[in-house]
């Protein structure tokens, strides 16, 4: 059973909850003024990445609440969760989703691990 | 290639099967071809097939990044049907029904198309609602549909639970509709591509577009460049990741979907019986195995495993209905990775890279419409505008709010 971290109420099975799709997609400020192609990208067109993604879930059979996760969806490792309204945590390029962000930061830590690019770094939550 | 008759059969168990010759060949890539399809699934090699039988082209590739039928193809529950709401539809799914009539004869290849039927139960006052709507309108469309009453279905299948924790209330039955051997439809579609010329590379992974001034020349692959005046995309789950290749986004999910096969038992159930209400639909294989589906997983993922509750959520309804089955021991479960669209049609489109198609979209349902898929976007490929049964399936239907919402026929069962 895949096991999530709800902000609030701690590790959880993954049957309490459901999947609410990609997050940080924002409603347009002014749909009055949006083309056609631009109306159905905002509701239908999704980044549905095969690595990290960016979504939300809703704890429906625990707390009923909201909150954002990153997840691999190779894998299906949480690299993280943080509540609605929280910058979205920083995920290391490095990170292929094979090891959840403990022991990825532990083999960083012990130097076994070398990190190049963008996400070079400690994997923290910026 | 020797054509498979009774007769080759005999001449080669003389020679103890020894003799027989490969389906297909190995080739290497040439430098280019007049069309490259992406995708070496049942889709992608109908696509290959109609091209070079109907519309005279047969410089082609088609790249799998594994082997062939490995992806969904292989990985399905085999159920054939065209019983589907919207004109566009059941000209589409139907188109496909009759090419899957007379596929055995065309690929001289038995790909065990078993109409044996197909029951949709009906459990509430909904179900009964949503079949007579669909019974109707498949009917108005001239595809088979017939309502039966419980009584009736008891006779098709004697050991059904008509009284369960979801009491069976009817159900709709398509005679025409049934099963296929899904491999031997890759095999059948890849012995007789490769007979009229067509290259199949398999192990042969596309990594990019080669894309001039928004008109695409040819693919980057693990086994280098390789040119091409057109291009297919047929990737199913990894439709998105392709998109992304070739620099826009689909209105696409990828959802892992699971079956599962029992261990082989004697002939107990001789047609096709689906249930979109609790979510499970079984039918039997010809070696005897129960072959059961259920919904697709909640969250996107590109795990093909599928989640250990769907397990339960599927041989929870299907041991309510045949409690017959209670005893029988699963041997095998596994996940395709469905590419799944909010009005659970497919996508059979342009793109906005000039020559660069894309048919995708199947979501939980890709299998029944191989051969009409495949046929479809071969002409719309060789014409460079759609098929006319393809053309409602543009991906432009999103931006101009003309969906084709199939999703009582098609979102569960498959």
């Amino acid at each position: 059973m895949l096991m999530i971290k709800c902000p609030w109420c701690g590790e959880r099975e993954q049957i309490e909850f459901s999947a609410g799709g990609e997050a940080h997609i924002a409603r347009p400020e002014k749909p009055d003024e949006l083309t056609d192609e631009e109306w159905g990208s905002y509701i239908y067109v999704r980044k549905n990445p095969k690595g990290v993604h960016y979504e939300r879930w809703v704890h429906s059979h625990g707390c009923g609440k909201w909150f954002n996760a990153v997840r691999h969806t190779v894998s299906d490792i949480f690299w993280d969760v943080y509540k609605i309204g929280e910058e979205p945590p920083f995920v290391p390029e490095g990170w292929d989703g094979t090891e959840t962000r403990d022991d990825y930061n532990a083999r960083l830590s012990a130097g076994t691990v070398t990190v190049t690019g963008a996400g070079a770094g400690t994997g923290e939550t910026k | 290639m020797t054509k498979y008759s009774i007769f080759s059969l005999i001449r080669n168990a003389l020679s103890y099967h020894e003799n027989w010759q490969k389906a297909w060949r190995s080739p290497d890539p040439k430098p280019e071809y007049d069309v490259v399809i992406v995708g070496g699934g049942g889709h992608g090699l109908a696509t290959a097939y109609y091209l070079a039988k109907e519309c005279g082209i047969t410089n082609i590739a088609v790249i799998e990044k594994g082997w062939l039928g490995g992806g969904n193809t292989g990985r399905n529950t085999t159920i054939v049907r065209s019983n589907y709401l919207w004109d566009e539809s059941a000209a589409l799914y139907d188109h496909s029904v009759k090419l899957w009539e007379t596929m055995s004869q065309d690929l001289n290849y038995n790909v065990m198309f078993s109409q044996r039927g197909l029951l949709h139960l009906a459990h509430n006052v909904h179900d009964m609602q949503e079949i007579g709507r669909r019974g109707h309108a498949i009917y108005l469309n001239g595809i088979d549909s017939e309502f039966l009453s419980p009584a009736q279905v008891k006779e098709m299948v004697p050991f059904i639970n008509l009284n369960c924790r979801y009491p069976v209330m009817g159900a709709l039955l398509q005679r025409r509709g049934g099963t296929a051997r899904h491999d031997a439809v890759a095999w059948g579609y890849a012995r007789a591509c490769d007979e009229m010329g067509v290259d199949i590379i398999q192990n042969c992974e596309v990594k990019g577009f080669k894309i001039d001034a928004g008109v695409v020349r040819g693919v980057e692959t693990s086994r280098g460049f390789i040119g091409a005046k057109k291009v297919g995309v047929v990737t199913a789950g990894h439709s998105s990741v392709m998109a992304e290749m070739a620099g826009f986004r689909m209105p696409l999910e990828s959802f892992p979907l699971q079956a599962f096969v029992s261990e082989p038992l004697k002939p107990a159930i001789d047609v096709v019986v689906m249930s979109n209400a609790i979510h499970a639909y079984i039918s039997q294989s010809d070696k005897g195995e129960l072959v059961i589906g259920g919904s697709g997983d909640p969250y996107i993922s590109y795990s093909q495993r599928g989640s250990f509750d769907q397990i339960e959520h599927v041989a929870g309804p299907v041991v309510e209905l045949y409690p017959i089955f209670s005893r029988v021991r699963m041997m095998r479960q596994w996940g395709g990775i469905t590419d799944v669209t909010v009005d659970r049609s497919p996508i059979i489109t342009k793109t906005p890279v000039e020559n660069l198609y894309f048919n995708c979209g199947w979501g939980t349902g890709g299998f029944k419409a191989t051969p009409g898929s495949g046929r479809v976007f071969a002409h719309s490929l060789a014409n460079g505008e759609m098929h006319p049964i393809a053309a409602p399936f543009a991906m432009d239907r999103f931006y101009s709010g003309a969906l084709i919402d199939e999703a009582a026929a098609a979102a569960v069962a498959h």
